[in-house]
């Protein structure tokens, strides 16, 4: 048996899961629109494939992933496009988001699959592949996996932690894919251990699902694996990444470094499930499964299309009429929805129906008392009443003192604090202020370098010219006094020659001069026309026939005009 | 005596050493109050504060030549800086504060003249003679130093709104509740 280790701190929140765990999975109903926002997953924003009008099908790639770390979009069902638009974005914010508006046909059709044999492909295709089907981290950071599944070449892969912790109160997809859907779960446990070869994999699930737990061991049985099914104790955030990984592993993540450091790498259940489906079945993540619950007559999880408008999907959970707002996520780290019409997302785990009955409002912020609740509490041994202050006098160079990046926004110190102070409100508004700033900073640094590599090159240039125009006019004043010279010498020569012959030959000396110029230029145009000749431009060379007749076109156009003689017709030599 | 002396003398002229090899050893290059005085200013070298630069504004703040309220893309948050890096009251700005912008140019009315190319600090439009001129609006400061120079009035400053990349978590407030 595998001992366990603890993180410091943590709640006990009621769960609240019970409600939703009743009845099994079951597929949403197709809604009359969807909107699917581009950007769904941390990195850059996939680029928009359709345009309105097209017709698309289920599957169908619709936004190409921007970069390496970023994850393609697809159609959740076949359809139309009805428009490549903003729209408000699931996002506390309520500002809008490039998003693919489809309406559905009904027929559901998808577009050509094809899966891939994982074992026989190099790393590099599987990872290609996993970035093709949109599979992101579903835990909620939704960060593309196939960033996470190269192993570092510097420390061995000890462990691979799996989580389907769920410790957020109200939620329970995870729970219920463990349960229904355990085999193609630890199948996606499988493919991320063969592209990662760690020494262990640990499955950790909190031990208050224990049916999760029982399914996954008996997958895991069945296929024949050696993953350790582990039951966690049930307390809040134990489903932070660097809380299970310390939980199961006893290694404890340093602030400045990332897991794999340590040689440990964390995934969620549901992406195992997605990576799964993307790999033996070609399915790119168009849906997910989603909790409804809090304030709704039938309370269960939905396997839901990407996309499906807010007020569409509650519908199926029949809201209770004093429901005032939906929450994303659960109740310690969600966010109210800011509207109606917003999409579900591949970061949508939970959608819960508020009702001023389920979360009364909290009675106003009162003074700190500093009580120190919030420290003993704090995951990551963090300091919130210090940061509390700091981040309220806008001192934010004290609070990244105070490691306020190190917070994971998981609630407790609020959650704990006697006078209801909204402590984390504070860190994300720090937080967001100080990227803010390093933005700005960044930028004006680079508008700096720029101004003065510009002001250098203005100047070097007015060097430069001035060096030039120093330079001709010496030139000039140099051939003026040459001039001069030669033209005392003809005079003096002139002088010296006998009277009688200098009749004859001054009129010869003008007509000799007229001529040499004219062959002059002669030669000067010639030259010019080789040289224009011996050029060819350099961008014709692969051209495409559509190119080519454009250009010819263009080319008799020219020569209608005037403005260019026919190419082939050779000059006729000027006299 | 004599010996009181000689010590002395060999202490003043061991120190002295020290302190000549100090000064050469740790010679400051520079002003670096005027460095301090840059770091605060936004960089986008728009010339509003009636120098040509930021660089050339922070000198004349240094030698107390130039106010420091002067600056209206810094706004009010960098003339506070300023105050409180150099001791000084802080002032009203001279000038209105605008929201930040960035230039636009349109394209179909652009006639290639390249003079909005030549009046940009920061290098931050691209074209060339009798093509047409676009900005890269992730470089252009909002300086406007090329709207002017425009012989067609093809550029606009354009507001930049709030978006989902540049959001940012409100101060948390207190809602106040009607008592009846």
């Amino acid at each position: 048996m595998l001992s366990l280790f603890k993180f410091k701190g943590g709640v006990k929140p009621q769960t609240n899961k019970a409600q939703s765990v009743s009845e099994p999975i079951a597929m949403a109903p197709l809604p009359s629109r969807l909107f699917v926002p581009l950007h769904q997953s941390i990195g850059g924003t996939p680029q928009p494939l359709v345009e309105a009008g097209q017709r698309v099908l289920k599957g169908q790639r619709i936004g190409a992933a921007d970069g390496w770390i970023s994850a393609a979009v697809h159609a959740p069902t076949s359809g139309t496009v009805r428009a490549v638009a903003e729209h408000v974005a699931a996002h506390p914010s309520g500002l809008t988001s490039l998003s693919v508006e489809i309406e559905p046909d009904g027929r559901d059709e998808w577009c050509e699959r094809t899966p891939i044999d994982h074992g026989a492909l190099a790393p590099e295709a599987v990872r290609e592949r996993l970035r093709e089907a949109g599979v992101v981290g579903l835990g909620g950071a939704v960060f593309p996996t196939h960033g996470k599944l190269t192993a570092s070449k510097t420390v061995p892969m000890e462990e691979l932690v799996i989580n389907g912790a769920e410790c957020e109160p109200f939620i329970t997809c995870d729970d219920l894919l463990m349960r229904e859907r355990a085999e193609e779960v630890i199948r996606g446990v499988g493919v991320f251990r063969d592209l990662l070869q760690p020494k262990r994999v640990l499955i950790g699930i909190e031990d208050n699902k224990p049916e999760a737990v029982a399914a996954l061991q008996a997958a895991v049985a069945k296929l024949g694996e050696n993953f350790a099914v582990v039951a966690v104790p049930t307390l809040y955030p134990a489903g932070g990444a660097k809380q299970l990984i310390r939980v199961l592993t006893g290694k404890e993540v340093p602030s400045t470094k990332r897991s794999t450091d340590l040689g440990v790498q964390c995934f969620n259940v549901a992406t195992a499930y997605t990576a799964w489906r993307a790999v033996a079945h070609g399915e790119p993540v168009v849906s997910r499964i989603v909790t409804l619950t809090g304030n709704v007559e039938r309370p269960r999880n939905w396997e839901a299309l990407l996309g499906t408008p807010l007020s569409e999907f509650v519908a199926l959970g029949a809201p209770k009429p004093d429901t005032d707002g939906y929450l994303m996520g659960g109740p310690m780290m969600g966010f109210a929805m800011p509207a109606m019409d917003a999409p579900l997302v591949k970061a949508t785990n939970c959608i819960i129906a508020s009702s001023p009955a389920l979360f009364p409002a909290k009675a106003p912020e009162m003074p700190c008392i500093r009580c120190g609740e919030c420290a003993k509490v704090c995951p990551h041994e963090l300091q919130p009443f210090e940061l509390y202050w700091f981040a309220r006098a806008k001192n934010f160079g004290k609070t990244q003192e105070y490691h306020i990046f190190d917070c994971i926004e998981c609630g407790c110190c609020s959650f704990v604090c006697p006078s209801r102070i909204p402590l984390v409100q504070y860190f994300r508004f720090a937080k967001s202020e100080i990227w803010a700033r390093e933005k700005e900073k960044n930028a004006a640094d680079q508008a700096k370098a720029r101004f003065e590599w510009k002001t250098e090159r203005d100047e070097r240039e007015k060097a430069e010219k001035a060096e030039k125009l120093a330079k001709a006019a010496a030139a000039q004043a140099a051939k003026k006094a040459a001039e001069a010279a030669a033209a005392a010498a003809a005079a003096a020569a002139a002088a010296a020659a006998a009277p009688g012959d200098a009749g004859a030959e001054t009129p010869a000396a003008p007509v000799d001069a007229e001529a040499a110029k004219k062959a002059a230029i002669a030669a000067a145009i010639e030259r010019a026309r080789a040289q224009r000749e011996a050029a060819a431009p350099k961008n014709t060379e692969q051209l495409t026939p559509a190119q080519q007749r454009e250009i010819a076109a263009v080319d008799a156009l020219r020569q209608q005009a005037g403005i260019e003689p026919p190419p082939a017709a050779p000059e006729e030599p000027k006299p | 005596m004599l010996t009181a002396i000689a010590i002395m003398a060999l202490g003043a002229v061991v120190l002295g050493a020290a302190l000549g090899y100090a000064s050469i050893k740790f010679r400051v290059e520079g002003d670096p109050l005027v460095e301090k005085i840059e770091a605060i200013l936004p960089q986008t070298q728009c010339g509003q504060c009636g120098y040509p630069g930021c660089r050339p504004y922070a000198e004349a703040i240094n030698k107390g030549e130039a106010d420091i309220n002067l600056c209206p893309p810094g706004g009010m948050e960098g003339v506070q800086r300023l105050a409180e890096l150099l001791g000084r009251e802080a002032k009203p700005l001279e000038a209105e504060e605008k929201p930040k912008a960035v230039a636009f140019i349109d394209e179909q009315t652009c006639i290639g003249c390249t003079l909005c190319i030549q009046a940009c600090p920061v290098d931050a439009i691209v074209g060339a003679a009798k093509q047409m001129h676009t900005i890269i609006d992730d470089l252009c400061t909002g300086c406007e130093l090329c709207v002017p120079p425009c012989p067609v009035e093809c550029i606009t400053m354009e507001p930049i709104g709030e978006n989902l990349d540049n959001w940012k978590w409100k101060y948390p407030v207190i809602e106040l509740k009607k008592v009846a």
